[in-house]
């Protein structure tokens, strides 16, 4: 009934290739934006921006770079956390040599450093493939958080080995550093994060995202019709490590505050692998919907307790959250392997037959 | 032309000018590329008989050897408790079998690299709610194994070796000779060989996957309690152990994912060179703890050369 096709007819090309050919789709997701730009903002508390709002969006984001290499050119990598980590400390060089630049500015230019050198550790994938590659990505992993910690000057020489966001205003206030407000902080991220999306959706849509899926699906056969496989492979690393660093620095800037080395550790890499799994890889959709597990998962775990009145020591606590993360990972993978996305396309058909199916 | 000289000459002379020296690195090397190919021989047989990246390798070092102190500290003697630990590791071989790879068969790869990521989420909650968080000593004089030191003089230098590290080099050799008798001459050896080739034929002439399986992971798991034991004996028994399951990759990217041998040489290889690299190049060149991504790069650097891995099947592409 609510997700009836019938009726909506297709007259010319480009409504045939619309980005929303089903009229409700486009309604579901002016709700969702309605929620996120209106709603959320103006109920949430202080604790779920920090907690829930701010971090889903990022995980998002930083999984949405890596699904683009892994989900549609079908490389795999393990090293996304580094690449976020090349991310913000671009950002942070540039942010502290010159103090005025407006931040979106900034962001847009740190993006280009992990891409630059994600294109660097791109390379061996035209070579080695498969399992093989994930050694390279991994090589770029603790190189990289290695190079974090030895080379001085990307820290400004202080003697902590930190970075600190420093406070940053723009249009007179306050986006970044302790002096920010949340909900100023929501905003920015959440208008990034929607820019870069659409740019995502778009690009995989176009004729960029088709010899991705054509590589990703055998690039021996796509290497025969003419698609050149260096350009192709290369420009995914480059478009998944300029998203990744982009969330890298929204990580370090607009979340954390601070940032060390080890805050880019593999552990990191395979939490957003998780999330592009768990949510679905070649999926815009999934990412979201697999930050919203990651994250969610252990807020709700530490409240559980409390809702039946035990106490539970919180070491003890924090075992048994690792404990149930696994066992949840395994759970969705034997449910669905496709990922939550497409549990979500599955129960969408469902929704379009209904109440009358087969 | 003075950092020519650094990076060229000056490591070769410190060599040749303090030999003994040069033998203790060596040495150390060689322990620990011993371990690195204990963990990358776990790896390589669930990956030969079944194509499972198995990333939980690490953490079944660690749990073992946690059950293990945990059954002595129960008052168990110790031989005992490494039987029960044993029991242990093929109940939980039986469990992953069951649980975790039956549902997921004929998935793809990446899906069952992550199940075995879950899983050692799992396991890594688990042990800690069990045992607790803190690092435990290995029970190394009740297991018999000798923990004085071996000193030489060679070339008026000095050098020493301790005896649980020989003892462990020894333990490990013995442990590869028996696992490639086994694999080479059993019934079930080449049972797991035939599922290593071809899942469909091996069915099909009557191999039983679920119970290779089981097999494969329970010689997986006695292999990381003989780990576990070897690297408990030198460092402590705690969850630091996991990070090795990552330097076991590059191992096993090295010798190639199908090949025992190639665990073995790559596994040596690596302990020796990332010895090497850090003592003459690392620490007076680049500041020292290049131990942490050595060993990629240089899998890395040897894959551009050999896809494959030095000793892993030679690829076929056919579209």
């Amino acid at each position: 009934m609510l997700y009836r096709t019938a009726g909506q007819f297709k007259t010319s090309y480009e409504a045939d290739f619309a980005l929303f050919p089903v009229r409700q789709d486009a309604l579901l997701l002016g709700v969702i934006l309605l929620f996120a730009w209106l709603i959320f903002p103006l109920t949430a508390s202080d604790f779920a921006f920090q907690t829930l709002l701010i971090p889903v969006l990022i995980y998002s984001l930083a999984s949405l770079g890596l699904n683009l290499l892994t989900g549609y050119a079908g490389q795999l990598s393990l090293g996304t956390a580094a690449f976020m980590g090349v991310g913000a400390y671009a950002c942070y060089k540039i942010t502290t040599i010159f103090p005025g630049i407006n931040l979106l500015v900034a962001l847009a230019l740190a993006g280009f450093f992990p891409a630059a050198i994600g294109i660097v550790f791109g390379l061996p994938s035209l070579r080695i493939k498969g399992f093989y590659l994930a050694i390279a990505t991994l090589a770029a992993q603790f190189f990289l958080v290695w190079l974090f910690e030895k080379w001085a000057w990307l820290y400004n020489y202080n003697t902590s080995g930190a970075i600190q966001v420093p406070n940053i205003r723009m249009f007179g206030v306050y986006v970044a550093g302790p002096q920010a407000a949340s909900i100023t902080q929501y905003y920015f991220v959440l208008f990034v994060v929607c820019l870069i999306t659409w740019f995502s959706i778009n690009i995989t849509r176009g004729r960029i995202g088709r010899i991705w899926k054509a590589v990703r699906d055998m690039d021996i056969a796509a290497e025969l019709v003419g698609i050149n496989l260096m350009r192709a492979k290369l420009s995914a690393f480059a478009i998944s490590s300029y998203v990744a660093g982009v969330s890298g620095a929204l990580f370090v800037f607009l979340w954390r505050g601070a940032a060390e080395p080890n805050l880019f550790d593999v552990q990191l890499s395979f939490r957003i692998l998780f999330i592009a799994i768990i949510g679905g890889l070649g999926s815009i959709l999934g990412n979201f919907l697999g930050a919203i597990l990651i994250v969610a998962l252990p807020v709700v775990l530490n409240w559980i307790p409390g809702l039946f009145g035990f106490s539970i020591e919180s070491a003890v606590l924090q075992h048994i959250n690792t404990m149930i993360i696994g066992a949840l990972i395994i759970f969705f993978l034997i449910v669905e392997p496709l990922g939550l996305a497409r549990l979500w396309g599955i129960a969408r058909e469902k929704l379009i037959l209904w109440p009358f199916p087969h | 032309m003075d950092l020519a000289y650094q990076i060229l000459v000056k490591p070769f002379s410190d060599m040749v000018s303090a030999p003994d020296f040069l033998m203790q690195v060596l040495w150390d090397g060689l322990v620990s590329g011993v371990l690195y190919a204990l963990i990358a021989l776990g790896f390589v047989l669930i990956f030969k008989s079944s194509r499972i990246f198995n990333f939980a390798q690490g953490i079944m070092v660690v749990f073992a050897a946690l059950t293990l102190v945990g059954f002595y500290q129960a008052g168990v003697p110790a031989w005992l408790a490494v039987l029960l630990t044993l029991a242990v590791m093929f109940v939980l071989a039986v469990a992953i079998e069951r649980v975790v790879l039956r549902p997921l068969v004929n998935q793809p790869d990446i899906i069952l690299f992550m199940a075995t990521i879950g899983i050692t989420y799992f396991l890594v909650g688990f042990g800690e709610f069990v045992f607790g968080g803190e690092n435990k000593v290995m029970i190394t004089e009740q297991l018999h194994i000798p923990t004085g030191t071996f000193e030489f003089k060679p070339f008026g230098g000095f050098v020493s070796i301790s005896q649980t590290d020989l003892t462990a080099v020894i333990g490990a050799g013995i442990l590869v000779t028996v696992l490639l008798v086994f694999l080479s001459r059993t019934k079930i050896g080449r049972a797991i060989r035939a599922l290593g080739d071809d899942h469909q034929a091996a069915l099909s002439v009557g191999i039983s996957l679920s119970m290779i399986w089981v097999i494969v992971w329970f010689i997986a798991g006695i292999i990381a309690l003989a780990t576990g034991i070897v690297w408990g004996a030198r460092a402590g028994v705690s969850f630091a152990l996991e990070v090795i399951a990552y330097k076991a990759l590059p191992v096993l990217m090295l010798g190639g994912l199908e090949s025992v041998l190639g665990a073995i040489v790559g596994g040596l290889a690596i302990g020796i060179f990332e010895k090497l690299f850090e003592i003459y190049w690392g620490q007076p060149l680049l500041g020292g703890n290049t131990e942490t991504w050595f060993a990629f790069v240089f899998a890395l650097i040897v894959l551009l050369f050999r896809p494959q891995g030095m000793f892993g099947e030679k690829i076929i592409e056919r579209v």
